[in-house]
């Protein structure tokens, strides 16, 4: 054989001469260029078989009625789903509408987005400022602020959950500093305060490093010549590292803000969507509606992905038409 | 005191540490107590008994009541410190207690036995880790397969995502076919589609291929992931043509090629994607909570919402799961940080 010199002896060669000679079949027959498309169809059959798909039949679900798993069987209903949905009497209040949990999701998961994504990136900025300074142990804190990021959404719950119970540490100090303790998960106020707090934990480290990329991305020599004139640390900051920053930090926004909106596992196991319904949010109402549920309303469930779905391709194309929007005026401002 | 921290809390190049670099220096210290703190926490509390667990205030380190060997008996007893009727107080073991009255004696010398009213006796406690929570949940619970699940599907998942996507991103980097071009864009449009929003149709594919309760039901939705493609995509541009060339005068095939010079070449990222794919699927939730309803096919992070729902009594378990589950993340983490966070840091993937 003339690529000898490609050949080994061990295991891994082994599998690689028995599907080689096929391969080598194959190329033979339908040429190299195309044997490229044999490379990527793996792949593509993946994705066309479990997202591609799956949309397809998530019109087809969201169309039709009844209990029924298999789209064939199930009835067409036209946009009665959606009416379901949709039906209030007055939007401002959950409570006069016919799935009055679904609106209460939906109302929960935007005050949540906004708050949480809000106050963390409010909270990575400040951190990616600090990280950015020359300090000590750099890496070490760096890495501090990432840790939680890599916790499984089930752990992060336990982690807090047994901080937060009724007997749990955080009563301690309270009951160490003579207060009464408070039912941390079981009052809705304090209830939605600790899931905005847990995911904020558990996730700004990794808006942290984008926001610290980007820091580091600023050239030095601007500071310098800012100080050179003398400009204060606050004008240093709004004048040349905010505008600067503006591209990352609205990738982060809008990141921060898909990611938000799809809010579940860790909530899930925190507080399971309660007390009542106070931390339920719009991905469990659809995992309770199709999952849960004795009978199980899968053409509701889907609908309310497609609400879902539209929310998410709004903020997408948003963000794409933002951050290109800001790396032009990046540049020009740069030209100027 | 001050003065002698200086040094620490200044930054390079700066002599003197200004009031910045305190608030700077304090921020850091809370961020190290809140982010590790409670994770510590857990940690310590899962070598508790679950009487220490149910003391309130609860103490930081996992203290557990002292016992002793006594001539004649054969379980281990435990010991006070007991205030004799003479005034007094001598540490000694429990023989039993019936109602406010506890007969104790001395473990040296067990014949004679004092009568002691169980208020004048507190418990002598001393550091005991409780191995116990760690080596009964294998027993108690079958989280032996609970384990096995979650590396079974973490590992293989991770081995075919890193052959698909290499194969891909291989195609991709490395030919000019017609509709290139679309099938990346096409690849990377997933991004776009969450698998929350389409979770009902894919358990209808899934249960319709009879992936229903089976592993293999979470490893195949997840293989294909678009961050990898374009992670290793960008990588194997990087391969300079002529190798590939060099060997197909050498009359290589293409799956040789790819096998022996771009796969080697490309290890540094498939290395990060490896570690990725790794705690992707290790962390996975949702998915598998509506695959795997049966609970012999259970991964560790459905078994542990499992137990929180019905173990709230036994949080000794729960807890020496928690540390299980963490583990192999918070070994990760030690190890590969900087991999992480300059791979997030360049590709903004997470």
């Amino acid at each position: 054989m003339p690529d000898a010199r490609y050949r080994g002896k061990s295991p891994q060669t082994f599998l690689l001469d028995v599907v080689d000679a096929p391969m080598r079949a194959l190329q033979r027959v339908v040429g190299v260029p195309r044997i490229a498309w044999l490379f990527v169809a793996p792949n593509l059959l993946i994705l066309a078989l479990f997202t591609f798909l799956p949309i397809v039949i998530d019109f087809a679900y969201a169309f039709t009625g009844g209990a029924e798993l298999y789209p064939g069987r199930r009835p067409w209903v036209g946009g009665e789903n959606f009416a379901t949905l949709f039906e209030c009497t007055n939007y401002l209040d959950p409570s006069t509408c016919r799935k009055d949990l679904f609106w209460r999701s939906i109302f929960n998961t935007g005050k949540f987005a906004i708050v949480q994504v809000g106050l963390m990136v409010l909270f990575s900025l400040i951190t990616a400022l600090v990280l950015n300074r020359r300090i000590v142990a750099r890496g070490f804190f760096r890495g501090v602020f990432f840790y939680p990021v890599l916790l499984s959404p089930v752990v992060v719950a336990l982690v807090w959950k047994w901080v937060l119970q009724r007997e749990g540490v955080l009563n301690a100090l309270l009951a160490g500093a003579g207060a009464s303790p408070v039912g941390w998960l079981t009052d809705a106020g304090w209830a939605f305060f600790w899931v905005v707090f847990v995911s904020i934990w558990a996730h700004m480290g990794f808006y942290t490093l984008i926001l610290l990329a980007g820091l580091q991305a600023i050239p030095r020599d601007l500071y310098e010549a800012a100080e050179m004139d003398s400009a204060s640390p606050w004008r240093r900051f709004s004048r040349i590292t905010l505008p600067l920053l503006m591209p990352n930090l609205i990738v982060v926004l809008v990141l921060g803000l898909i990611r938000a909106v799809q809010v579940f596992d860790e909530v899930f196991v925190l507080t399971g969507g309660g007390p009542g319904s106070a931390t339920m949010f719009i991905v469990q109402f659809i995992y309770q509606t199709g999952f849960a549920e004795s009978i199980r309303l899968y053409g509701l469930a889907a609908a309310a992905s497609l609400v879902l779905a539209l929310t998410l391709l709004v903020l997408t194309f948003a963000q794409l038409r933002l951050t290109r929007r800001s790396l032009d005026n990046r540049a020009t401002s740069r030209d100027v | 005191m001050f003065s002698q921290l200086r040094w620490l809390v200044a930054r390079r190049g700066v002599a003197r540490a200004d009031w910045t670099d305190w608030l700077a220096w304090s921020y850091l210290l809370l961020g190290v107590l809140l982010m590790f703190g409670p994770v510590v926490w857990l940690v310590l509390s899962s070598f508790k008994t679950p009487a220490a667990l149910n003391e309130f205030p609860p103490r930081l380190l996992p203290y557990g009541q002292k016992s002793v060997a006594v001539a004649g008996h054969t379980d281990a007893l435990p010991v006070y410190r007991a205030k004799l009727p003479d005034g007094s107080v001598r540490e000694l073991a429990e023989l039993h207690r019936i109602g406010i009255q506890s007969t104790l004696v001395d473990p040296a010398a067990p014949e004679r036995e004092y009568k002691v009213n169980i208020r004048d006796r507190e418990p002598v406690r001393e550091l005991a880790f409780a191995v116990g929570n760690y080596t009964e949940i294998f027993g108690k619970f079958s989280f032996g397969t609970y384990l096995w699940n979650s590396v079974f599907i973490t590992v293989v998942a991770t081995l075919i995502t890193l052959l698909f996507n290499a194969m891909a991103a291989f195609a991709l980097s490395k030919y000019r076919f017609r509709g290139r071009d679309a099938v990346f864009l096409l690849i990377i449009s997933t991004l776009m589609i969450p698998p929350t929003i389409i979770l009902v149709p894919n358990f209808l594919v899934v249960s319709e291929l009879g992936m229903l309760n089976s592993l293999w039901g979470v490893i195949w939705p997840a293989v294909a992931t678009p961050t990898g493609v374009f992670l290793l995509r960008q990588y194997m541009l990087t391969i300079p043509d002529e190798l590939i060339d060099a060997a197909r005068m050498d009359n290589a095939s293409e799956w040789r090629i790819f096998w022996r010079i771009v796969l080697p070449l490309a290890a540094p990222a498939l290395a990060v994607l490896a570690i990725f794919s790794v705690m992707w699927r290790w962390n996975d939730f949702l998915w598998p909570l509506i695959v795997l309803s049966r609970s012999e096919k259970f991964t560790l992070q459905l078994a542990l919402n499992a137990f929180q729902g019905e173990l709230t009594t036994q949080w000794h378990y729960l807890l020496a799961m928690t540390v299980i589950t963490l583990l192999p993340v918070t070994l990760v983490f030690a190890f590969l940080q900087r991999h992480i966070t300059a791979g997030i840091a360049s590709a903004g993937i997470k």
